[in-house]
């Protein structure tokens, strides 16, 4: 067991470094140039030399070999360098939005796994019947609907029929819960929606696995009540595909909430990725990278030791 | 024994009179002396207003950004500055006064007495000289980005604590104008003495209002300096730029009272549904802008190599109806040539007319676009791509007009909109065939404004790619006559050559400067300009 | 074998599968009838659409829905309605393309990769691993950077975002198939690997190709209603879905809702049909799920 632990972990690391190279020269492909942006972009009087003074300064004259090693061994230090555009340290720029995002991850998981797992279990019991049927349709239409625009027109909405707007520059919880809420309540639900559906799909399938399983089938025969049976054996063991479906979902919304962030005006790490990407901010843009890479890949890494807990055979394959 | 009053009728009456005119008294006095007051700066309150962007640096002399200014220019003075009533008189701001030499190549000027920094120490004329030293020749490692501009300075002595001499290689014509921009930042000697890079991300100046604090992607804070030169100023208590990047929740902000102002500028349509929301609340100023949409041709590049193929281009272009039309939607308006119209260098409409693709006949223009582009051999329907940046307002909106117009003469033209960093590597790169180009500077002069139109291997900023002698030397003399009509004669020669001759670049529209901002917002005058705000010294709030 | 096609006669037997499809999964079919509209849509859509959807009309921004403009107009006085059918087009172009592209190249690395197995997998495996590790639409952001926008370059960034997810899902059916007698055997007569792949492999994948094939469709509407939202995808004046909402749309939303409203309820029946048939497709294909 230790070993499937110290195997997956260490799996882990060649994994990321290849990430790592893998960032590294996609982002120095990608045609533009810091330095031109910042200088250049309506001033009409900045000089090649100027431009190459710059250039030496953020250390994009030297050659890539240089560049690489130098970000490399930072890494190995744990320092993530310094952001291009601004020169403030990466992992701070990356933090400030961390809380942000994380937070509303949260809140969004909690959200969906709350309507998921009830919505989904109702499917399965009831299948085929209309409380299926509508479980379904709804289900299948939080996929469709783009969460941003889901985001507009509640935004459009509660202008409208309240004349309320959401606070729009975020504070943390501790300072003022109300305003921090107030604030995430709304990206939560555009978000929040399109998640529990995915949940509930997979709640509702896997449901349907657990339920066709000759135990289950026994103990309903034998009289048991459906409740019981679903609280006691079902929903435990169909509950390993939800957790994985829900682990994915929650690493993807740190980092993939970009245009959700945009809609709402969210300093988050979605709306980062784009101003870095934007930006050329080479090393704002490795962090960035890595920060997600590491996070999927820990999440991933996480619920194979659930599984491995749960289901010891897995351990010895 | 009872109280005895004696009734005396006239004195009651005389009472009650003293009475009726005292409260007489008191009510206009209520009325009025508010009313009167209304019209005093009022001491005290929190202005919030809305930046777009966020400042890449503390430093002024290193970024060309309105989203450095608008947060940090309040807690910086400059030596002289622009005076945000009386656009663009230049007034005292460190230096109290000046002179300038009979040849006009030195400089002198007066530095106040009793300047204090935030830290306390006093500014002296070394503050001065180290701070002009640092632009015009930056030492290593330090970015100057509009260095350029001052290589005509040739030295610059600080005689004595409160005496600044600027020393120049020629008689540099406007060279009150080029001190005065809004970049110009007076630094501490001493700290730069220490760390020429400390102020990319300190601040630390002699401004109306001292830091306290900034929240990435928040706000950023500043509160009154009790020893501001000015006395009695600023009437603020202090001031929380809110960093607000989508327009819709700019305009959210606006509407709900959480900012009273944003100093870029709204588009007409934004300007209406505040009206329409706020009502009286809200007072909206406009001015012309100096900002400016140009369309860049690369004449490296068939056929665009071929001059009847620009000038084709450019008399397509209905710029008197576009005016009509697009400022409706956006921040665009006033028709020009290469200076801002209504600003001193100015064309004059009469000719104006007369350069190609000015003309108020329309029609006729686009026949003899189409009459051109036959010549040329360019076929009915040839295909080209105009590059854009991706931002809606206003060059979307302008790439559009420009697509809608060249249809109109038989082109096939494609719209790709870029995001910043690819357009702009595309168009220094030299790889596209037409790309829409802007400029954007704090004072209208021509040596900042025709600057970039000069040669490609003299301008770093040309993207045509293009070698014109004349229009070299002609950039030259009018940087080197400080007469004024001489100036002007050189200047209206450059034009022509520019877009009617050669039309290697074309100026579409120029910008129209909107600003709807609450009226508890007083002391604000809106200039054509973003650079020059805001001057929050100068503003103050009514009760409320 | 029953219901032959031989000769013009309509045979009821051809069509009976069908006939069952439509009775089993009413919904399913309701989605394909969508995406068949949708398809007519946009192949027709300079005879359907009432009006020019690039064509600027400054007299007549911002109109509500009327008898002219039955969805209003938007900020440079262009039918929405017009731009809505001629962006089915877009969407379906887009849609298609990357779809196709994606999966299929995708699937046949995934097939290729269980067929030979070894440190070819293994390799794949790790560098999919990576790539999967990112959210698609930070994939997508990226290649965009890389090659430019356009069509035909979104076409390219969603498929190759796309790419690994099809492998992933191909390769992990192909497995199962590998350890099939009849691949044995064929390996034992001497088969070659490619006639192998092609003969015995592919068409035991087909059936989780086709399904994948379907989500991707939605899932590239969404792609390149984001992107484009973000000014990464199409490029004004095109009309595409999600361009429509970008900008004025979203400014103006409730001086115009209309302009937000109808490209994205667009969007949403497109990607709706899409997932619906995709899902009755899957519960067709899938025996364990038969009642």
């Amino acid at each position: 067991m230790t070993r499937y632990i110290i195997t997956r972990f260490l799996l882990m690391v060649p994994t990321l470094l290849a990430v790592g190279v893998l960032i590294f020269v996609l982002v120095r492909v990608v045609p533009g140039d810091i330095v031109a942006l910042r200088l250049v972009l309506g001033g009409s009087f900045v000089t090649p030399q100027v431009i190459e003074a710059e250039r030496a300064r953020l250390g994009l004259n030297k050659s890539m070999w240089a560049q690489f090693s130098e970000w490399m061994t930072g890494m190995l230090r744990l320092d993530l360098g310094r952001s291009m555009w601004s020169g403030e340290p990466v992992a701070s720029e990356i933090g400030l939005r961390l809380q942000l995002s994380l937070e509303l991850a949260v809140i969004a998981t909690a959200i969906a796994t709350a309507i998921a797992i009830p919505m989904g279990t109702l499917a399965a019991v009831y299948r085929g019947r209309w409380v299926d049927q509508v479980i379904q349709v709804i289900s299948v239409a939080g996929l469709s609907v783009p969460s941003f625009w889901l985001g507009i027109l509640m935004i459009l909405f509660l202008l409208s029929v309240f004349n309320y707007l959401p606070p729009l520059v975020f504070t943390p919880l501790w300072q003022d819960p109300k305003a921090n809420l107030a604030q995430l309540i709304w990206p939560a639900l555009a978000v929040g929606y399109r998640y529990s559906a995915v949940a509930t799909r997979m709640t509702r399938s896997a449901l349907l696995e657990v339920l066709r399983e000759d135990y289950v089938r026994t103990a309903s025969a034998k009289g048991l009540a459906t409740g019981i049976i679903l609280r006691k054996h079902a929903l435990p063991n169909a509950l390993m595909p939800v957790v994985t479906v829900i682990g994915l979902e929650f690493a993807f919304l740190i980092g993939g909430l970009v245009v959700t962030e945009q809609v709402f005006n969210l300093n988050g790490i979605g709306k980062l990725i784009v101003d870095a990407i934007a930006q050329r901010d080479y090393t704002l843009i490795q962090g960035l990278m890595l920060l997600v890479a590491v996070g999927y890949i820990l999440v991933n890494f996480l619920v194979d030791l659930l599984y491995a807990w749960i289901d010891p055979r897995v351990a010895y394959q | 024994m009872s109280t005895f009053r004696p009734s005396h009728a006239p004195r009651k009456w005389m009472r009650a009179g003293a009475i009726l005119l005292l409260v007489g008294l008191l009510v206009v006095g209520t009325l009025v002396v508010p009313g009167a007051a209304q019209q005093q700066p009022r001491r005290g309150g929190t202005l919030n207003y809305v930046v777009t962007a966020e400042p890449p640096s503390f430093d002024g002399h290193r970024e060309t950004t309105f989203a450095l200014l608008h947060p940090i220019k309040p807690h910086y003075n400059l030596l002289v500055k622009f005076d945000t009533r009386n656009f663009p008189k230049v007034v005292p701001d460190l230096a109290e006064s000046w002179t300038v030499s009979r040849d006009g190549m030195t400089w002198t000027f007066k530095i106040r007495q009793g300047v204090k920094f935030h830290d306390g120490s006093t500014l002296t004329s070394r503050d001065i000289k180290a701070t002009f030293d640092r632009i015009t020749f930056p030492p290593e490692g330090v970015v100057s980005v509009r260095q350029a501009v001052y290589q005509g300075v040739k030295a610059i002595d600080a005689p004595d604590p409160q005496t600044v001499v600027f020393r120049l290689k020629w008689a540099v014509p406007s060279f009150l104008e080029k001190l005065a921009s809004p970049f110009n930042w007076v630094y501490k000697a001493e700290i730069l003495a220490r760390d020429q890079r400390w102020y990319e991300r300190n601040v630390m100046g002699t401004g109306p209002f001292r830091f306290v604090e900034y929240t990435r992607g928040a706000r950023w804070v500043g509160r009154r300096f009790d020893d501001y030169f000015e006395r009695g100023k600023p009437y603020l208590d202090g001031y929380n730029a809110l960093f607000i990047r989508t327009r819709s929740a700019m305009m959210a902000a606006l509407r709900s009272g959480q900012a009273l102002i944003e100093f870029r500028g709204v588009s007409p349509e934004e300007r209406d549904e505040l009206t329409r929301a706020l009502g009286d609340r809200i007072q909206v100023q406009e001015a012309p802008w100096s900002c400016n949409l140009i369309i860049s041709f690369n004449t490296k590049k068939k056929p665009f190599d071929d001059v009847r193929v620009r000038r084709a281009l450019t008399l397509a272009l209905d710029r008197w109806g576009g005016s009509r039309a697009l400022s409706q939607i956006a921040f665009v308006g006033p028709v020009g040539g290469i200076m801002r119209p209504g600003s001193e260098f100015a064309i004059s409409d009469a000719d104006l007319v007369k350069l190609a693709g000015y003309g108020r006949d329309i029609q006729q223009a686009r026949t003899q676009a189409r009459g051109l582009l036959r010549e040329a051999g360019v076929p009915e329907g040839f295909r080209f791509v105009l590059h854009n940046r991706d931002v809606s307002m206003p060059y979307e909106h302008v790439g559009i007009f420009a697509l809608d117009q060249w249809r109109q003469i038989g082109l096939n033209v494609a719209h790709v909109q870029a995001e910043t960093a690819k357009y702009l590597a595309d168009l220094r790169a030299g790889t596209y065939d037409a790309a829409v180009d802007f400029a954007c500077d704090y004072v209208d002069d021509p040596d900042i404004q025709l600057a970039k139109f000069v040669s490609s291997d003299v301008s770093p900023v040309n993207y045509g790619g293009y070698i014109d002698r004349q229009l070299d030397l002609m950039y030259f003399q009018q940087s080197r006559t400080a007469d004024k009509a001489a100036r002007l004669r050189v200047v209206r020669q450059f034009e022509k050559r520019l877009l009617n001759d050669q039309a290697y670049a074309i100026y579409v529209l120029w910008w129209q400067r909107i600003i709807p901002h609450w009226r508890k917002l007083q002391g604000y005058k809106t200039t054509t300009n973003h650079y020059v705000e805001p001057d929050l010294a100068e503003y103050w709030l009514t009760e409320d | 074998m029953p219901g032959s096609t031989r000769g013009w006669r309509i045979n009821r037997g051809r069509f009976r599968p069908w006939l069952r499809f439509l009775r089993r999964y009413p919904l399913g079919a309701g989605g394909a009838a969508v995406v068949v509209v949708m398809v007519l849509a946009g192949l027709a859509a300079e005879w359907v659409a009432p009006g020019d959807p690039v064509a600027a009309n400054f007299g007549a921004m911002f109109n509500a829905p009327n008898r002219a403009h039955w969805f209003g107009t938007d900020a440079f006085g262009r039918d929405v309605l017009s731009r809505i059918i001629f962006g089915a087009r877009t969407a379906l172009v887009i849609g298609f393309g990357s779809s196709l592209l994606g999966a299929t190249i995708g699937g046949a690395i995934g097939v290729a990769s269980a067929y030979f197995g070894g440190i070819t997998d293994l390799l794949v495996q790790r560098l999919v691993d990576i790539v999967i590790s990112f959210p698609i639409i930070v994939v997508a952001m990226a290649i965009v950077a890389i090659i430019g926008v356009g069509t035909d370059k979104l076409v390219v960034a969603i498929a190759l975002s796309f790419l690994p997810r099809a492998e992933r899902v191909v390769r992990s059916s192909a497995l199962s198939v590998r350890e099939m007698a009849y691949v044995e055997a064929a390996r034992a007569l001497g088969c070659s690997h490619g006639r192998i792949i092609r003969r015995h492999m592919a068409p035991n994948v087909l059936a989780p190709y086709l399904v994948m094939l379907t989500s991707f469709l939605g899932q590239a509407i969404l792609l390149e209603a984001s992107l484009s939202f973000l000014g990464l995808g199409i490029s004004e004046p095109t009309p595409a879905w999600g361009l429509m909402l970008r900008g004025a749309a979203v400014d103006f939303v409730q001086r115009a809702p209309w302009m937000a409203i109808f490209p994205g309820l667009a969007i949403s029946i497109a990607v709706l049909a899409f997932n619906v048939f995709g899902d009755a497709l899957r519960d067709a294909f899938d025996p364990r799920l038969r009642t």
